[in-house]
């Protein structure tokens, strides 16, 4: 397993009021992505433990452009991966940041 | 005084010697290798018919049975390497040479074996191109084929696996070579006549039907959003601008997708009769659906499909069937059909270098062709026009004269930006290449040439390679599309935006698709049960696909 | 507005495969609408403190979704096990939240509880741990049962319901499974490779199935009810069985008894399960894994066993 972890600033909070939300399950080639509405509206971090080892530089290249594209501001996703692939992940990522864009609780 | 009926005299005899075995035509399972034996003259070009669906397995068994000292240095010329039969061959002796097209199931011991020197390797072909040379310097002597029944004149009839056998026995009994078939059974009378009883020689009866293997199903249950993502660029980025209705699917879970999203997502763009009319394409199960709802209007088969053969005897307005109500395939017109009248082949593969070259050859496994490089090239002889041949032979030559300019096919390529096991699908050099650097082969096994590829088409959006005018052009449109890959980070930022603009690349966006919504609720079946309810109870799908 | 009215979107549930679905989806049609209040969410982070010796990927969950929500208005607890992670597989924590969950209801006394099984038994990695659970497990059901609770397994996952997880099942009030469901204690591969491919041939999938699979476990009255593969039918089904569930006392019990060594006598020496529906008078037995889901309920309404009068 690797522990990565990705800070960012961002330019604007994510819409919507969900505290928390869940997307997908950790199974070979896919992952499940937690999301909390727990940081300042500036700050986005992205905490992954993955069972693919030696993938950072692609972690970091699908982190950067999911954070610009989506300003996640607010938010904390953490992920536990089974070594999903890259597009997985980016699905997930929006996929989490669309249902906590959701009203609720 | 020169003799010019040698070759008949020699055919003349090893019938002689053959028919000490048989009663009439019929040849005893057990006998087998005896008739072998007695047919087969070492250094002999044999074709044992086995293609990537059916399999004469039974007399496979009994070639690689028999007396070495007899029999030896043989030189196979066949569509499929496929059992694992095939290779023993090799490995005792009783084979030497090897002409081919597909060896799916064996490609890492093909592999092994050819590095190994244990197989002098001819040529890997593609399925038109072997049977061609069949009929030009590869003609067998002897041919071993697989049919369903046999009358006791030796009338054969091939079932809905018709496949190459036509092809083969024509090569060979109109050259004073000998067929030798198994059959699964000996009836009075045959369903229809697929080859007629003075082209066959010797029969065997089997004692359990030849070896078919379900290809061509890909169960919906696997696939993934990623793939449907795919699917619905492909269908709105490539099949509704062109309104491409000829064309061919190769095999994977991409074109499964599309298959499923016809009756759905199609519907719903209005390209129902625009779009996928006619087909060249085994019997899908994954186009049930798209049948059931009126979409296709007609299609020729290769081969047949496991558990397909009551759904095609109903559905006779959409296949090709004989008087006796089954369907009749054969895969040389089925090829001949997708070079030639087919306007799009889309198929996957497991390696694009920057060129847009690919190739299903890796470090390890030597896969062999099957029909892909024949389906995904431009067939120079073609000159008839169509509506999608022009508009992207206009694409490729804007400046060219209307009359004079050249059509060309849509040979797209389509998949995941990665693989299984995260395995990239974009590289800077083909492993093919050095597979052949290794062999010392005099060309690498290149499966689709960059300059017949027209569309890359990946979860990351449509790169349109016939709008390219240079060769870094192309090189960023790939690139452009390759993801997270390697080869997709070191883009270009710049030129892929450039590219973007002026539409060589699509992204989702550009075509007004939103990534979450590639659902799996869009599929038509999300499972074989799905597709057994679609077909009214008339697809009987193998056990190793059930889930009931 | 009432609330407590606020049905699932059945629209939607009836649109969704059961088996295809996650275990949380599961949950969210099967429940009236935002009525679920997940126990020791994701968010909590309790996850196994075995799988990091072993170098393999946790889930926040655990793989089990525990909570409580409401079922036409009145209120139910669930457990949902997430068959995709480790195959739905029972590990320490796993089967702490439902014995914890069980014990809940049993102190209630009152509130059905929903288990919708998936799983291949207990988790290699974690097995003493795994072992325990099932056994405390066991218990906390049949302490439950005895306190007066309804507790109704679902099963129609594609991990099945094996292993301790068939053990489980078999100590629930009632169960409901759909097509392809199946319930049994050794898989598959376990039988082949202790018994050999002759005696079961785990590749044959048809067999499988009508040895495993939900159509002969509810022709068997080893499940009550037999759902379309739908989110939406494992719903009716459910509220079906909190209908019709009776007592539990020791008459139920001895009833069970004399229904499983009846099923015995009659069915012992069948080699296969077309065998049983045969001597069951069913016509054309072979056809029976083809029968679509209506024409299947129709006919074990007519013939199949329940066992909602014994267990």
């Amino acid at each position: 397993m690797e522990d990565l972890s990705f800070q960012h600033q961002v330019r604007a909070r994510a819409d919507g009021t969900r505290q928390s939300a869940l997307v997908g399950v950790v199974a070979s080639g896919n992952l499940e992505v937690l999301v909390e509405r727990v940081l300042p509206d500036a700050q986005c971090s992205v905490v992954v433990r993955t069972a693919a080892v030696g993938f950072g530089d692609v972690w970091t290249a699908v982190v950067d452009d999911f954070v610009e594209r989506f300003s996640p501001g607010g938010l904390k996703f953490s992920i536990n991966d089974g070594g999903a692939r890259p597009d997985t992940v980016s699905l997930r990522l929006a996929q989490a940041v669309r249902l906590i864009a959701e009203n609720g609780q | 005084m020169t003799s010019w009926q040698n070759n008949r005299v020699a055919r003349d005899a090893r019938i002689a010697a053959g028919a000490a075995l048989a009663r009439g035509k019929v040849v005893e399972a057990r006998d087998a290798t005896r008739l072998l034996e007695a047919v087969l003259r070492s250094g002999d070009r044999v074709c044992l018919e086995g293609d990537n669906q059916k399999q004469a397995d039974l007399l496979s068994r009994a070639l690689l049975a028999v007396d070495r000292s007899k029999v030896n240095d043989l030189h196979m010329v066949q569509s499929g390497v496929v059992l694992p039969e095939h290779l023993d061959l090799f490995d005792r002796g009783v084979a030497k040479k090897l002409d081919y097209a597909y060896s799916g199931p064996q490609s890492a011991r093909i592999a092994r074996m050819l590095f190994g020197g244990k197989i002098e390797l001819g040529a890997v072909h593609t399925y038109l191109e072997l049977f061609a040379r069949y009929f030009i310097d590869l003609t067998p002597h002897v041919a071993l084929i697989a049919a369903a029944s046999a009358d006791r004149e030796g009338n054969l009839y091939t079932g809905p696996n018709t496949e190459d056998t036509p092809t083969v026995v024509e090569a060979t009994a109109f050259k004073d070579g000998v067929v030798i078939a198994q059959v699964n059974e000996i009836v009075d009378q045959v369903p229809r006549v697929d080859i007629p009883a003075d082209r066959v020689h010797f029969i065997v009866k089997s004692d359990k039907p030849f070896f078919v293997e379900p290809l061509f199903t890909r169960d919906p249950a696997a696939i993934t959003e990623g793939q449907i993502l795919t699917a619905m660029l492909a269908i709105k980025g490539v099949y509704a601008p062109y309104g491409v209705q000829r064309l061919n699917h190769g095999i994977g879970f991409s074109t499964a997708a599309i298959e499923l999203l016809l009756p759905t997502y199609g519907e719903r763009l209005g390209l129902k009769g625009r779009i996928a009319t006619h087909f060249a394409l085994n019997p899908h199960p994954a186009l049930i659906p798209a049948i059931e709802s009126g979409w296709v209007r007609q299609i020729h088969s290769f081969g047949s499909e496991v558990g397909m053969d009551d759904y095609i005897r109903a559905r006779s307005d959409v296949y090709f069937t004989g008087p006796d109500g089954s369907l009749r395939s054969n895969r040389a017109f089925c090829q001949t059909a997708g070079l030639y009248a087919c306007d799009m082949f889309i198929g996957s593969t497991l390696q694009i270098d920057l060129q847009g070259n690919s190739s299903t050859v890796t470090a390890s496994r030597i896969a062999g062709f099957g029909g892909a490089p024949n389906m995904g090239a431009d067939a120079r002889g073609r000159r008839h026009p169509s509506e999608p041949w022009l508009k992207a032979g206009a694409e490729a030559d804007p400046d060219g004269s209307a009359l004079m300019r050249r059509g060309r096919k849509l040979v797209v390529q389509i998949g995941e930006t990665f693989g299984d096991k995260n395995v990239p699908l974009f590289v800077e050099k083909l492993d093919a290449i050095e597979l052949a650097e290794k062999l010392k082969l005099d060309l690498a096994p290149v499966m689709i040439y960059g300059d017949d590829v027209t569309h890359i088409v990946t979860e990351e959006g449509v790169a349109n390679l016939l709008l390219c005018r240079t060769a870094l052009e192309r090189e960023q449109a790939i690139r452009g599309v390759a993801g997270y890959t390697d080869v997709g980070r070191r883009r270009d930022h710049a030129m892929v935006a450039r590219l973007r603009e002026c539409g060589v690349i699509c992204r989702p966006e550009d075509l007004g698709i939103n990534p979450l919504d590639a659902d799996r609720s869009l599929l038509a079946a999300r499972s074989i049960r799905d597709l057994v309810r679609w077909s009214g109870g008339l697809y009987a799908p193998p056990s190793k696909f059930r889930n009931w | 507005m009432i609330a407590t009215k606020d049905i699932a979107p059945a629209e939607r549930a009836r649109s969704t495969s059961f088996n295809e679905a996650s275990a949380r989806t599961r949950l969210e049609l099967l429940l009236d609408a935002g009525s679920l209040v997940e126990f020791i969410g994701p968010e909590q982070r309790e996850i196994s403190p075995h799988l990091k010796i072993f170098d393999l990927p946790e889930q926040f969950d655990d793989g089990i979704v525990i909570g409580h929500g409401r079922l036409d208005g009145a209120p139910v607890f669930v457990a949902a096990q997430e068959g995709r992670f480790m195959g739905g597989a029972f590990g320490e924590v796993h089967g702490a939240k439902l014995t914890g969950l069980l014990r809940a209801a049993r102190e209630i006394g009152t509130i059905p509880v929903l288990i919708l099984f998936d799983t291949g038994g207990v988790r290699l990695q974690e097995a003493n741990a795994g072992e325990l659970a099932i056994a405390e497990i066991m218990r906390a059901v049949m302490e439950a049962r005895n306190a007066g609770v309804k507790i109704i397994g679902l099963i129609g996952g594609r991990s099945g319901c094996y292993g301790g997880g068939g053990l489980i099942a078999g100590c629930c009030s009632a169960l409901a499974v759909s097509e392809p469901g199946r319930i049994a204690v050794s898989g598959p591969e376990v039988i082949e490779t202790n018994r050999g491919v002759e005696e079961f041939d785990s590749r044959d999938r048809a067999l499988v199935w009508r040895t495993m699979g939900g159509k002969h476990r509810r022709l068997l009255g080893a499940a009550d009810v037999f759902a379309d593969d739908t989110v939406q039918d494992f719903r009716e089904a459910a509220l079906e069985l909190i209908g019709s569930i009776g007592a539990f006392d020791l008459d139920r019990l001895k009833a069970e008894q004399v229904r499983l060594a009846d099923r015995l006598r009659r069915f012992g020496a069948c080699e296969d399960a077309i065998d049983i529906w045969t001597a069951e008078g069913i016509a054309h037995a072979e056809a029976v894994p083809e029968l679509p889901a209506d024409q299947f309920i129709a006919l074990a309404n007519r013939i199949g066993r329940a066992s909602r009068d014994a267990r």
